[in-house]
């Protein structure tokens, strides 16, 4: 007999259920710096995050998050941990933004990870209305920089938080959509939703 | 510098952990040292060397950790192992009480390395002993336990 046959004995462990009240306890001792959750829906999977602060990031990588992850844990900490539960309430809100029901999020959004003009232009994609677009020029001059229309597409294209902040308002002045870091199809859904009758 | 998201640390390494902490305990206490070991593991995660080999800290953490649990649950009596268990206590003998009658030196060792599936070096690292002590360690704790099983091993 294999010495460990002589320890094989132990029962495999109920890693869901461990896991979940690793999860409780360690929001309790404010050890929870990010947690995160998948969520599927009509314009791709998503992967949200938070901090305790709110909202921290969505991106369209909801199947194959590691590379945010591994992003968001040197930017921000690496105390991450898989928390769907404390992400319902942001997961509702992006639902319903989704579908139409919603005109703004409401809920609370950490900006911590949009930095220097980037973190300018997303306060300016904050105050397009629902509704209308305005174009990469058009927020470059809002942002004070009118000759920066390159940086803002880059911005918006960086914009941690899409959907919950409209980058997906600013369009190209020639009326053509422009870049979207969840796919050109993803925008247009969003901004047909939004000029739907009702809407 | 990038560092793992601790989650990943959890999907590597939870099993691990259960197998150290529940060889030494029941399945409540296990859990409780299970939760304990990642909750002192995550704060203590952002401080943590790049270059650390995460698994043997993390069975070092889970082996203090349920030996905590043990000696509050006044299980382990310290100084007071029989040489050879009377009859009747081997029967009802399982892993945990088996390995709990171990000298610590051997449990520490057979912990480390049979159920934390930490290698010689790395256990003799832990227990500041040499490569070599910790494997005789090992196996005489092996022997032992074989001893102690015995009535129900067979």
């Amino acid at each position: 007999m294999p010495e460990v046959g002589l320890l094989g004995g132990i029962p495999e462990a109920p890693i869901a259920a461990l896991h979940a009240r690793l999860v409780e306890r360690a929001a309790e001792r404010g050890l929870l710096d990010v947690a995160y959750r998948s969520l599927d829906t009509a314009v791709g999977s998503l992967l949200l995050a938070a901090t305790p602060a709110g909202l921290v990031s969505v991106t369209f990588d909801g199947r194959d998050p590691a590379a945010t992850l591994e992003r968001l844990s040197t930017a921000l900490s690496p105390r991450v941990l898989e928390a769907p539960a404390r992400l319902d309430d942001a997961a509702r809100r992006l639902e319903a933004l989704i579908a139409g029901r919603a005109r703004a999020f409401d809920g609370p959004l950490d900006l911590a990870l949009a930095r220097g003009f980037g973190r300018d232009v997303v306060e300016r994609l904050r105050e397009i209305p629902y509704g209308e677009t305005r174009s990469y020029a058009q927020v470059a001059a809002a942002a004070g920089s009118p000759r920066a229309v390159r940086a803002v597409g880059t911005a918006c294209r960086r914009n941690p938080l899409p959907i919950a902040i409209p980058c997906h308002r600013v369009v190209r002045s020639d009326g053509a959509l422009g870049q979207y870091a969840g796919g050109v199809e993803a925008k247009r859904l969003l901004l047909d939703i939004e000029a739907a009758p009702g809407g | 510098m990038t560092r793992a998201p601790f989650e990943s640390i959890v999907a590597l390494h939870g099993a691990r952990v259960w197998r150290v902490c529940r060889a030494l305990l029941d399945e409540v206490d296990a859990d409780d040292a299970w939760s304990e070991t990642f909750l002192a593991a995550l704060e203590a995660y952002p401080r943590l060397a790049a270059d650390a080999r995460v698994e043997g800290w993390l069975v070092t953490i889970a082996h203090r950790k349920a030996i905590d649990v043990l000696r509050r649950r006044a299980r382990l009596v310290v100084g007071d192992v029989p040489d050879r268990p009377t009859a009747s206590v081997a029967r009802d003998l399982d892993l945990a009480r088996a390995l709990a009658l171990l000298p610590a030196r051997q449990r520490e060792a057979v912990v480390l390395h049979h159920l934390g599936g930490l290698p010689f070096a790395e256990v003799a690292a832990t227990l500041g002993s040499s490569a070599d002590a910790a494997r005789r360690a090992s196996s005489d704790g092996v022997r032992r336990l074989r001893e102690l099983l015995g009535g129900v091993d067979a």
